[in-house]
């Protein structure tokens, strides 16, 4: 019954009618407020709910896209509206739609000013944010995925911190540059093959002299979006700027379009020019890892920590990626899936605290642990499952892509496996600096434990960070048979290509 | 039943953990105390049951993880090894869980303390019953954690933070190893079940690999790698450095975890590992090198401790340091017997060392004791019979204490492998059999012996223990006394091969062979620790002057000792100092400087100072527009031609 349904406008659109429920909205200021709040919580709500449906609807087993919707759209330039999801792109549906109520419910006394448009920012970002996933044409997507940028941008400059002006432009800067050069991309292989169908593009074969140009115009657009080294330090003035929900959202869902743009387009659209700069990507992921892992050690604000281990962790994911294997590639996903929970909550964790005090400066807390006990321990397993301890959702993924990256070449694991060291010095130090020590600060001695509205906000995705650490199985299966037609067809266009280079053989019998 | 055994942990952290403000303190360490109790004796049926039954078998739970080629399982795999660590891991525990009911008594977190205890013993019991590495790498990363947790448990303490996090990350260099090792063995044979990989071995000792930029044998580099982690866990040279410091943690726990069971860990995953291992000569043979350096080492720096735990702690580090020398020579049996009865010997000594500095409120230092037999005569007793396990006290040929028993096997196993790494290692484990033998003894005789030097007020308050603390000792004196001679026979005497059956692997006959040793390597160990006795006699009664007196004389040896031979000094120069410096650099001057500098913020700035530039251009004056534009034609007109030329 309801695979009848068009149910992917459903979940995208949605959101869009309740932010034209809250912009209709008029009267007294505080009752705008309220109504607005509530509006934002049951549309997120419903959405999530619906969105349920394609989570159990989906049939696991199969590569092929599914909930597929086609309509005509523009006929004279080809265009069409087409929506459609594979095991890659439908769980990354389901963490934006889990993951904006949640913001809801963060920013419900966070923000004070300006409800209704803060509302309305975060409904109409769901939308691009969903719709971006299940775009299946080129210039929907690219809709989507620079409209993404619009309501961020307000988010940050309207609702952020003191620098929000430099941070708000700091990150249009950055993200505006690759998008030019990925329209320009867009538009080339528009005219060399006359469709913008991804489905179509994908069997296309574009010829690979021009596909190395090609794969560097979406570099320069994904790379910002992940971000990988150099083009990340965007991120961490972004992210002190931004209030609570923005720091979780865009950690949490809009760190991953950059990484699912390369397993969309430049994996399968250009295989051949995947394979040539395989080893630059691999380069920048280490540097990534062992760089900002460094740099996080210095860090004396919390939330530019997290920002760099973020940086730290979408390492892992690139690296995954290009190993083109079934274990770096679905540990790579993984990490993505498992960072959306778990960096998202450990922006809660900054906000708890942050909301009570108003600082997010390291030095001014401590000692947080004899009278904030349950905070303490929620905080303490997100870090734990940051670090990748096995058992939480965070060491699946970071281990899948130890695997992977080892089959490559030894070198390459040592380097990735380095950050699970790396990446539990900062942690630890945080953690101690934060929570451990004695309670002197005067300040301190009165904040109040976690409320049931953060218990409310946490436990969702304590559960989850939990059982997709002990039980991974579900979102395993989800991805399985996309990633391996994906690889094969990868393997098949190398094939063709006459290039195997690939291969790093390890082993010699 | 092993699924219970393993769980009633879990449910009792989890219980004390989260339920802990509702049940109370009486009521948190019920609900630890009595899983871990019942699990102790499901253990001990289960252990007649696999162990001398021979009752092998694999309980799976559900799919962990399934990616292409790498699918495996939550499941308990129980055979003699397993049996054996969930004795040891059990029993140990639920003494540890009672004693704590008495140590912590005053404190005012009991259920957490109570929580993590059962927590770390879940974990560990998860490791031990593993059938495939990641479930072992689970439970490896888990005990490291529950240490973590349980060394810096006074939170308030920056020494103990500080402790707690050194240990953690000492372990994660190791835990890199290990996962490297798990990668390597996944892409040699395709899997990470020990029962896909053990069958493949024997073909696959002489495949090669090229690794880290060199054409290797592959089965030696996976299993150097696993090593690494064995070495991190275990505490061995060079990776020992965050034992020593983990002391900050209450007693029981240094008990518990640092001495019985986690620190052993990476003993067991050697022997787990034996099928392994014994197509790896070279790599065993790092293994004999390292256990006998490190036997040596850390015995060198008990002598000159003065904090009554740590000269334990080395002893532990030491004493381990005989249980990888004797992998190193394929006794794993007899590794694993000095494993079971170190357990014993070595969380009785903790215990009674917790007893006497709850007896001396809290008081640590050796050189502030003296003379508690009179006070404590209990505790007094319970550690001469610690003592003389962990020395190997006994008559050859006729009985003796535990350790007597297995030591003995271990140091015979090393002489009898007659190569050089083993000999290397009976060398040391001669050595440090005299050195055990002298710091035990110290420990002992600083603490009751002589005239007290503590003061006045603590020496007349200082009390025995109460009841919750003393009996659970005599649970593991019994051990420290009985387990050599009983067990002597099926660990490593005429009954090993029904009891091992097929949880060990050897090729050679280590065993037969170390049984046949001449009676002067028999004798050896015994006539060091006599010696030591003696000497420590001299020197810390007979004339207590002496000891300062030598130190004095030779002071680079004794600093050196002293100092821990400046591993955490050379650590800290080495790596610690230059990662704070680089993180630092990398902030200020990368991303600040280099990154942004040319990137966002130096565009910022190029564009202001372009425009103000064009703004001094735009002088007013018509004819500087009108050869502008003249100079844009001609550019233009000649790109134009330019182009159509070509």
């Amino acid at each position: 019954m309801m695979s009848s349904w068009p149910l992917l406008s459903l979940v995208t659109f949605l959101p869009l009618v309740g932010a034209a429920f809250i912009f209709a909205a008029r009267g007294d200021d505080a009752v705008v407020a309220r109504n607005a709040r509530y509006v934002a919580l049951w549309t997120s709500l419903i959405t999530f709910v619906l969105s349920l449906f394609i989570w159990f609807g989906f049939e696991r087993g199969t590569a092929d896209f599914q909930f597929v919707e086609k309509a005509e759209w523009i006929p004279s330039l080809g265009l069409t509206y087409h929506m459609g999801v594979d095991g890659i792109s439908m769980p990354f549906v389901l963490l934006a739609t889990l993951l904006t109520p949640l913001c809801v419910l963060a920013s419900w006394d966070a923000i004070q000013t300006r409800v209704k448009e803060y509302m309305i920012a975060f409904l109409v970002l769901e939308t691009l944010m969903v719709g971006m996933f299940c775009a299946l044409d080129f210039i929907a997507f690219y809709i989507f995925f620079e409209g993404v940028l619009i309501p961020m941008f307000l988010i940050i400059g309207v609702w952020g911190g003191a620098r929000r002006v430099y941070a708000a432009f700091k990150f249009f800067l950055y993200t505006l540059t690759g998008s030019v050069l990925m329209l320009l991309a867009i538009l080339t292989m528009y005219f060399t093959s006359g469709t913008t169908d991804i489905p179509s593009l994908m069997e296309y074969g574009f010829d690979p002299a021009l596909q190395n140009w090609l794969w560097l115009a979406f570099l320069a657009s994904f790379a910002v979006k992940v971000p990988m080294w150099p083009v990340h330090t965007w991120l961490p003035d972004a992210h002190v700027e931004a209030p609570t929900a923005g720091s979780v959202i865009l950690a949490g869902v809009l760190l991953k379009m950059g990484a699912y743009g390369f397993l969309r387009f430049s994996v399968p659209m250009l295989p051949q020019a995947t394979e040539f700069f395989a080893p630059l990507i691999f380069a920048l992921s280490v540097i990534a890892i062992i760089y900002t892992s460094l740099v996080a050690l210095a860090q004396t604000d919390m939330k530019k920590l997290i920002a760099y281990s973020s940086v730290a962790h979408m390492g892992y994911v690139t690296a995954g990626i290009f190993t083109l294997n079934q274990q770096g590639m679905e540990g790579a996903i993984y990490q993505m899936l498992s960072h959306g929970i778990v960096s998202a909550a450990l922006f809660l964790c900054v906000g708890v605290v942050y909301d009570r005090l108003h600082t997010r400066e390291i030095a001014r807390y401590g000692g947080l642990a004899n009278n904030m006990p349950r905070y303490a321990l929620v905080f303490m397993i997100f870090m734990l499952a940051s670090v990748g301890l096995p058992g939480t959702s965070g060491f699946v993924g970071e281990f899948l892509v130890i695997m992977g990256a080892f089959q490559l070449s030894s070198w390459l694991g040592l380097l990735v496996a380095s950050g699970m060291v790396l990446g539990a010095i900062y942690m630890l130090v945080l953690y101690r600096r934060v929570i451990f020590g004695q309670l002197t600060k005067d300040d301190l001695k009165g904040l109040l434990d976690i409320s049931w509205r953060e218990k409310a906000v946490f436990a969702p995705l304590l559960i989850l960070a939990i059982l997709f650490g002990v039980y991974p199985m579900p979102v395993l299966d989800v991805m399985s048979a996309s990633v391996e037609n994906l690889i094969e067809n990868y393997q098949l266009a190398l094939g063709e290509g006459g290039s195997s280079s690939f291969a790093w053989n390890l082993i010699s019998r | 039943m092993d699924v219970a055994i393993v769980f009633l942990p879990l449910i009792g952290a989890i219980l004390a953990g989260f339920l802990g403000r509702s049940l109370g303190d009486r009521g948190a360490q019920l609900v630890t105390c009595i899983p871990m109790v019942v699990a102790a004796l499901l253990s001990i049926v289960v252990f007649f049951d696999v162990a001398l039954g021979g009752n092998a078998y694999t309980t799976e739970l559900f799919t962990w993880i399934d990616s292409g080629a790498f699918e495996l399982s939550w499941a308990l795999r129980v055979d003699t090894l397993t049996a054996i660590m969930f004795c040891v891991v059990t029993v140990v525990s639920s003494v540890v869980h009672i004693y704590s009911v008495g140590y912590m008594s005053d404190d005012k977190s009991i259920p957490r303390f109570m929580a993590y205890l059962s927590l770390f013993s879940f974990f560990m019991l998860m490791l031990v019953s593993a059938d495939n590495f990641v479930q072992m790498f689970f439970g490896w990363e888990g005990v490291g954690v529950a240490s973590y947790l349980l060394i810096g448990f006074w939170y308030e303490k920056p020494s103990a933070n500080a402790a707690a996090i050194k240990a953690f990350l000492v372990n994660r260099v190791g835990d890199v190893g290990f996962a490297l090792g798990i990668a390597g063995a996944f892409l040699l044979f395709g899997a990470v079940q020990f029962d896909a990989v053990f069958p493949q071995v024997e073909d696959m000792a002489e495949t090669t690999i090229s690794i880290f930029g060199m054409e290797a044998n592959a089965l030696t580099a996976i299993c150097l790698l696993l090593f690494v982690g064995a070495m991190g866990k275990s505490a061995q040279l060079g990776l020992h450095t965050w034992l020593p410091d983990a002391m900050e943690g209450p007693t029981p726990v240094s008990a518990l975890i640092h001495a019985a069971t986690m620190v052993t860990a990476g003993v067991f995953m050697l022997c787990r590992l034996s099928p392994m291992f014994e197509y790896a000569p070279i790599a065993l043979d790092v293994v004999a090198y390292v256990g006998g350096a490190t036997a040596l080492f850390a015995a060198t720096v008990g002598l000159t401790q003065t904090d009554i735990k740590r000269v334990i702690a080395y002893s532990t580090c030491s004493q381990l340091g005989y249980m990888f020398f004797a992998i190193g020579v394929s006794a794993y049996s007899a590794a694993m017997f000095h494993l079971m009865t170190h357990a014993f010997f070595k969380a009785l000594l903790f215990l009674g060392a917790g007893s006497v500095i709850h007896a001396m409120h809290h008081e640590q230092d050796m050189r502030k004791m003296g003379g508690l037999y009179k006070k404590i005569p209990v505790t007094y007793t319970l550690m001469w019979i610690g003592t003389l396990a962990l020395v190997g006290f006994g008559i050859p040929g006729v009985t003796g204490f535990a350790g007597f028993y297995s030591k003995d096997i271990v140091i015979e196993a090393a002489y009898a492998a007659q190569s050089s790494a083993g000999g290397f290692a009976f060398v040391m484990g001669v050595v440090a059999a005299f050195l055990t033998s002298v710091y035990s003894f110290r420990l002992l005789f600083l603490t009751f012996h002589g005239e007290t030097r503590a003061d006045h007020h603590t020496f007349e308050h200082a009390h025995e223990s109460p009841r919750v603390m003393v009996w659970p000792l005599y649970v593991l004196a019994a051990g420290a006394v009985l387990a050599g001679a009983v067990f002597y026979g099926p660990f490593v005497g005429d009954g090993r091969e029904a009891f091992w059956g097929d949880s060990l692997l050897v090729l050679g006959s280590i065993i037969e062979d170390a049984h046949h040793v001449p009676f002067w390597v028999k004798a050896s160990p015994m006539i060091m620790t006599l010696l030591g006795l003696w000497l420590a006699w001299y020197m810390y009664i007979r004339r207590p002057e002496l000891p300062g007196e030598f130190a004095r004389q030779a002071e680079p040896f004794y600093r050196f000792s002293l100092n821990k031979w400046y591993f955490d000094e050379l650590y800290d120069a080495v790596f610690v100092r230059p990662a704070f410096w680089l993180a630092r650099g990398l902030w200020k001057g990368g991303d600040g400087a280099v990154i942004d500098g040319l990137g966002p913020d130096g565009l910022t700035a190029v564009t202001q100072s372009l425009s103000r530039r064009v703004s001094r251009l735009q002088s007013g004056y018509l004819y500087h527009y009108a050869f502008a534009m003249l100079i844009g034609v001609v550019l233009l007109i000649s790109w134009y031609i330019f182009m159509a030329l070509r």
